[in-house]
């Protein structure tokens, strides 16, 4: 970048420079579209191929209805208590000390880096059959409940994290001051200012508990009524060539992920409100 | 109610805070922790609060040995430097909150806060947000909220040092006609000698966490303890062993006995006094401080050669 | 005092429950009959052929998404658009989406009857062939990479790059110069989400590439086939490889994390 002995005018990013920030643009929203929405369109499009009468059967089918029922109910239940052992944890790792923190704190990593099909192998070995612990969860709703804790352990541990880290200790000394116990601090204080960041990784936790395939797999047994969760419905709707099923649910899926998402978004706003 | 520290010592790891500091605050007063960063002002603050515990001494609130008891118990009231704001509460519920926690009525708090807000001139704010505050109104509500327990000590950290110049002397002058009012024991840490001796009765001066002196604004300028209390609360002339404060160098335009030569640098007018750089003939750089009238007398400006001799210095013994 | 300890213990004794019992299980049972047949499982020809299979299609989506993810993130937070709204929400769907889902959208897209199934009729195969496996991997690994460069580029604001354009640079000498030294580090941390997204991925894939042995199996399918086949072993000691791929995408973590959230 040369610059003469004379004074250098500012030059503002001519058109050619607009345009090639124009360009880069367009091929990145192009990608997105190809990848994502593009698939997805033809996802909504096949669901309502015959119809709308046709999708709504497929979804309150019987075996659908229950599965997305175990679904839902499953998923609620993992989300809160990760937003209790998620705030717990956090807790632990930002005001807590102890040796072998580091290592703890990247632990909590694990379940996000590993393949979700070797988690599902792992949890069927412990708990399963075989388990040294003399248990057998397998083919029952608790290993199922098991397996979604796993996968779901970072979110709100994560998201937790950073806020508990940036608070501001002096309202907490000054809520101190005025007299308040230390659980009334947490209470009062803390609580409240951490509360939108708990919501938001609840929401992730809840939307991939939603999801989650290759852990559930294994461990489930994958019983109709029992121990088969949506994901596990669609796959198998494909298995048996109903594909106006499987997308009949899908939908379902997918319009759910888009409720979590506008909720997240919900939660950021909130959580900036009061911040100046 | 009086405060007394007794050899208090505080150590952070290997940086010693606080070293056998020993301080009586009289009842009713309004003292003021001085010094640099890094004196043990803060440290020692936190320490009567109750929010640090020392590693040797004790604290008496009146004759109350509270050393090992918690912040909580101790009815202090704090203010801190960053407001320490509860954000995500009204002005109205951050004043509450000390009534809250002890399960006060609503209505005796309901009549507690809004006489605080008056008091603090904020009756208009109640029901806003601390994000919609300036820092000026910010720190008066974090001031109501420590009133409003009816602490025994009231206890400011710094709290004007996040505001710009003009609202921080309209604080100060602010905290003054308040005290007046209200007479509560109070402690204020600052770094600004101005502010403290504006605004204290009493001030202690800290230095690498031990006290250098204990006085009123007036004993410190004028009969300091050492040269490190000398210079930090004004703008001292060391000349060989002596100290000579500005105002007390005097200029001519002849040579006499007792006088050093020495050529102006710069004058700078400063309203009604004049200060004036001066550079002695071995380089030694000189401060004197003259009214506007004596400055004129001598038709001072820049490369002009005068005469200068202290009419009063002081000298430390130790 | 006794709180800090109820609460420590609970906490720690969670995780080591949910956590690390697992992991050291998968270890003990893949050793279980020594090592040999162990290193067997792994490097037989299928085997070795779905660890290639996954770390070429990783070789090939998370460039890809890097690439890209860092213009989306550019254009999101720099450039006002028509749509901005929306192309945020859509980088974000693939973390709140099964991936079945994923899979089946692709089958549906790609398959006969489907919008784009002229690839197949020409004879380029899409499903049940590399090129799937590959879309579906980068449509769920697609979100880290921007996710990561977002904070970092508001955070740092346009100063930097309004100086430099002032003192005559171009725009993309700006990028390169300013902009890119800048979010470093944090396109490192969202590549090695991304590269962890890739490799693990299981249930899109699963259904895109029909899981023909020695074919389209990639590592994660390879460990299913071998359990329901029955060979423990071989199920296992692929998970081991997994596992210490996962190990090191951890402490890739914790080195590039930035710094808020340490």
């Amino acid at each position: 970048m040369a610059t003469s002995s004379a004074v250098t005018v500012a030059r503002p990013a001519g058109l050619a420079g607009r345009m090639g920030g124009g360009i880069a643009r367009g091929m990145a929203i192009g990608y997105l579209s190809l990848i994502v929405l593009v698939p997805l369109a033809a996802l909504i499009w096949s669901s309502r191929a015959h119809g709308l009468g046709a999708f709504w059967d497929e979804v309150t089918k019987a075996e659908a209805a229950s599965a997305l029922k175990l679904t839902l109910v499953v998923s609620l239940l993992v989300a809160a208590f990760n937003a209790m052992m998620g705030t717990a944890i956090a807790w632990v790792l930002v005001r807590d000390s102890f040796p072998g923190k580091g290592f703890v704190n990247a632990v909590i990593d694990l379940p996000f880096a590993l393949p979700t099909i070797v988690a599902g192998l792992v949890l069927l070995q412990l708990y399963g059959p075989n388990s040294p612990f003399g248990v057998d969860l397998a083919f029952q709703r608790t290993g199922l409940v098991l397996a979604l804790l796993f996968v779901t352990l970072p979110f709100v541990v994560r998201a937790v994290q950073p806020v508990l880290l940036e608070l501001d200790r002096e309202m907490e000394e000054a809520a101190e001051s005025l007299g308040a116990h230390r659980f009334e601090v947490f209470r009062r204080i803390v609580f409240p200012n951490l509360l939108p960041a708990i919501l938001s990784g609840v929401a992730l936790a809840f939307a991939r508990a939603v999801g989650e395939f290759g852990s559930v797999v294994l461990i489930s047994g994958n019983i109709p009524f029992k121990t088969e969760v949506s994901s596990v419905y669609i796959s198998g709707q494909i298995e048996s060539d109903n594909a106006a099923g499987a997308a009949a649910v899908s939908v379902v899926l997918l319009l759910i992920s888009l409720a979590v998402l506008l909720a997240i978004g919900a939660f950021r706003h909130w959580k900036t409100r009061h911040d100046r | 109610m009086g405060i007394t520290v007794v050899d208090v010592t505080k150590r952070f790891g290997d940086f010693v805070a606080l070293e056998d500091v020993s301080v009586a605050i009289p009842e009713g007063s309004l003292t003021a922790l001085l010094g640099p960063s890094g004196s043990g002002k803060s440290t020692l603050l936190r320490v009567i609060a109750g929010l640090e515990d020392p590693d040797r001494g004790q604290v008496l609130l009146g004759d109350a040995d509270v050393t090992h008891r918690p912040a909580r118990a101790r009815g202090v009231g704090m203010v801190f430097q960053h407001y320490a704001a509860f954000k995500h509460m009204t002005v109205s519920e951050n004043v509450a909150f000390g009534l809250k926690v002890r399960k006060r009525p609503r209505a005796e708090i309901a009549g507690r806060v809004h006489e605080l807000l008056e008091l603090v001139q904020l009756e208009g704010l109640a029901k806003r947000y601390p994000a919609q505050l300036s820092g000026g109104q910010r720190q008066r509500m974090a001031l109501a909220r420590a009133l409003a327990v009816d602490p025994e000590v009231l206890l400011l950290d710094e709290p004007f040092g996040a505001l710009d110049a003009r609202v921080r002397k309209e604080l100060r002058a602010w905290l003054r006609r308040l005290h007046d009012e209200v007479h509560v024991t109070t402690i204020i840490v600052t770094h600004d000698q101005e502010e403290a001796m504006e605004v204290a009765g009493q001030i202690v001066v800290l230095n690498r966490g031990r006290v250098e002196q204990v006085g009123t604004p007036r004993e410190l300028y004028e009969s300091p303890a050492n040269e490190f209390v000398m210079s930090f609360v004004g703008p001292v002339n060391r000349i060989g062993d002596s100290f000579v404060r500005p105002r007390d160098l005097t200029l001519r335009l002849e040579p006499d006995a007792d006088t050093r030569e020495a050529m102006v640098e710069r004058v700078v007018h400063l309203g009604f006094e004049v200060r004036v750089e001066l550079v002695r003939e071995d380089g030694q750089h000189l401060l004197a401080q003259l009214t506007q009238e004596e400055a004129e007398a001598l038709e001072l400006e820049r490369g002009l050669i005068v005469y200068v001799r202290p009419s009063r210095e002081t000298v430390f013994t130790s | 005092m006794i709180a800090k300890w109820a609460l420590r213990l609970g906490a720690l004794g969670y995780l080591a429950f949910l956590l690390l019992v697992p992991v050291g299980l998968v270890f003990y049972r893949t050793f279980e009959h020594g090592f040999h047949p162990a290193w067997a499982a792994v490097t037989n020809p299928q085997a070795l052929h779905a660890l290639w299979l996954t770390l070429l299609i990783a070789a090939i989506a998370v460039p890809l998404n890097t690439l890209f993810g860092v213009t989306l993130a550019i254009a999101l937070v720099r450039h006002r658009f028509p749509g901005r709204g929306l192309v945020n929400a859509i980088v974000d769907l693939p973390l709140a989406l099964s991936p079945v889902v994923v899979g089946l959208s692709l089958y549906l897209l790609y398959g006969t009857g489907g919008w784009l199934s002229g690839f197949a009729d020409h004879g380029i195969k899409i499903l049940f062939a590399l090129p799937g496996m590959v879309l579906a991997t980068i449509f769920v690994s697609l979100p880290f990479v921007v996710r990561e460069v977002v904070p970092v580029l508001r955070e740092i604001g346009t100063d930097q790059e309004q100086a430099a354009e002032t003192l005559g640079a171009a725009p993309f000498t700006v990028f390169r110069r300013i902009t890119l030294p800048a979010i470093r580090w944090a396109v490192c941390y969202g590549v090695v989400l991304t590269t962890a997204r890739a490799i693990g991925e299981f249930g899109a894939v699963s259904i895109v590439s029909g899981r023909i042995e020695g074919k389209t199996e990639t590592l994660p399918l390879y460990v299913q086939s071998q359990f329901e086949g029955f060979n423990t072993t071989g199920a296992f000691a692929a998970s081991v490889i997994l596992a210490l791929i996962a190990a090191s995408t951890v402490v890739a973590m914790r080195f590039f994390r930035p710094k808020e959230e340490a």
